[in-house]
């Protein structure tokens, strides 16, 4: 079998990465996965979360936002809705997307009062996004971990 | 008959818009290059997606579970208009043919009893529709201040469109905007983004992988459909984008090379009346001459 597989990132605006892979983690909405040549066919969606390519040329990271992965024949695709290689996330950028999110949880907390599931969805989003932040050693400010 | 000095004058100014439309055109090509390569860029996103989501539609759809924006809500009385044009004018029929399409296709709709509502994209095509139309428009876009169209503006346009949708504003949304062919040609084209449609797959097509899904085919669904919005809306501006400076480029072209015809007949216009002067001049000089 071979060792390894063609894996691409892809954002909507620009592809990041296409290589031949050994491996590559995913931050899988249910949790984390690692991908290996040969795994079986899964399309799973995506959380805020750091994903790590393991390839010839050494291993490399991206912070991925959300989106999702297909696990087919061919190999592995990740689509991100927004991905940065990891070396390119300043706290900037990384305030600025904690800010949607925040925004975001704040919005459904104002319009689903009774409703858990959509405040519990935003919420988890904005705590994943948290802790990225802390995996990578940029500071969530005083972002108020939902509770 | 003009003097001389209009002559001159005119000349002059005829020379420097050709001038002006010659910049424009140049600027026009440099960014059509650039709006080709984002549309090139962000291709393969957008067939991945849509491989991906039409599979997943294929095997949900039917269900009576199928969300609402893949089933539709069940009516299509309220229609929404999505047009999108550019900010700039100056770029030939571009922003008068994507505004005649969705007249065209509000003057439908209104024929056949429906509830039209109209979101524009850009200040050209509401400057157009707004006579006769501007009942009907609900909300306005202003791209004038972003430079180069991002994902981030496609989903903020999704975003609120989503938004009407969940609200039960309307029933069904079509997006309105130009299909970039080549440098002459771009295609007005109606798209319907909700409820999605896809190309169903071909007959006999060997039958794809089967996948597993994590969380489940329906959560999957439910958290792609309103990113396909924003994905098709993104392709849409892209598409728009390379358009606009393709119309401009030719158009600039037309209007370069009309001035410069333009600058040959008043040269020879003007060499004409000048001879003209000359010859007047000799006769006087001569039967002055005569005379004595």
């Amino acid at each position: 079998m071979a060792d390894t597989m063609q894996f691409d990132l892809v954002s909507p605006e620009r592809q990041l990465a296409s290589l031949e892979a050994r491996a590559v983690q995913v931050p899988g909405a249910e949790g984390d996965l690692t991908f290996m040549p040969g795994h079986t066919p899964l399309i799973t969606t995506l959380r805020p979360g750091l994903l790590r390519v393991e390839s010839a040329e050494g291993d490399k990271e991206y912070v991925v936002s959300g989106g999702f992965a297909e696990m087919g024949a061919g190999g592995l695709s990740v689509l991100a809705e927004r991905a940065l290689p990891r070396e390119d996330m300043t706290q900037e950028r990384y305030d600025e997307m904690l800010e949607e999110l925040k925004s975001q949880y704040q919005k459904a907390k104002d319009n689903f009062q009774n409703e858990p599931g959509p405040v519990d969805d935003a919420a988890k989003l904005l705590s994943d996004m948290v802790a990225v932040g802390g995996h990578i050693g940029l500071s969530a400010g005083n972002a108020p971990l939902p509770g | 008959m003009p003097s001389l000095k209009d002559l001159k004058n005119r000349i002059e100014s005829v020379k420097s818009t050709r001038k002006i439309t010659k910049a424009m055109q140049m600027v026009a090509a440099a960014k059509l290059r650039r709006a080709q390569e984002a549309a090139e860029m962000s291709r393969p996103y957008a067939e991945r997606f849509n491989a991906v989501l039409g599979a997943l539609a294929a095997s949900v759809g039917d269900s009576d579970t199928a969300p609402r924006l893949l089933a539709g809500t069940g009516s299509d009385q309220t229609h929404l208009l999505i047009v999108m044009t550019a900010e700039r004018g100056l770029c030939g029929g571009f922003n008068a043919n994507i505004a005649k399409l969705a007249k065209q296709h509000a003057d439908r709709l209104k024929s056949d009893g429906k509830t039209v509502k109209i979101v524009t994209v850009g200040k050209k095509g509401r400057d157009n529709m707004r006579r006769g139309y501007g009942d009907l428009f609900i909300d306005h876009v202003d791209l004038t201040e972003v430079k180069s169209v991002g994902y981030a503006n496609a989903q903020e346009i999704a975003k609120n469109v989503l938004d009407r949708f969940d609200a039960g504003e309307f029933d069904v949304a079509t997006i309105f905007y130009s299909k970039f062919e080549n440098v002459v040609s771009q295609k007005p084209t109606a798209q319907q983004i909700i409820p999605a449609s896809f190309d169903a797959p071909e007959e006999g097509a060997e039958p794809s992988t089967v996948y597993d899904y994590e969380p489940s085919e329906e959560a999957i669904l439910a958290d792609l459909l309103p990113r396909g919005v924003a994905t098709q809306i993104f392709a849409a501006l892209l598409e728009n984008g390379a358009s606009e400076q393709g119309a401009r480029m030719s158009a600039m072209d037309n209007a370069t090379r009309n001035a410069g015809e333009m600058i040959d007949k008043l040269t020879i216009e003007y060499n004409r009346s000048r001879q003209a002067v000359i010859t007047n001049e000799l006769i006087e000089i001569i039967s002055g001459a005569e005379a004595l």
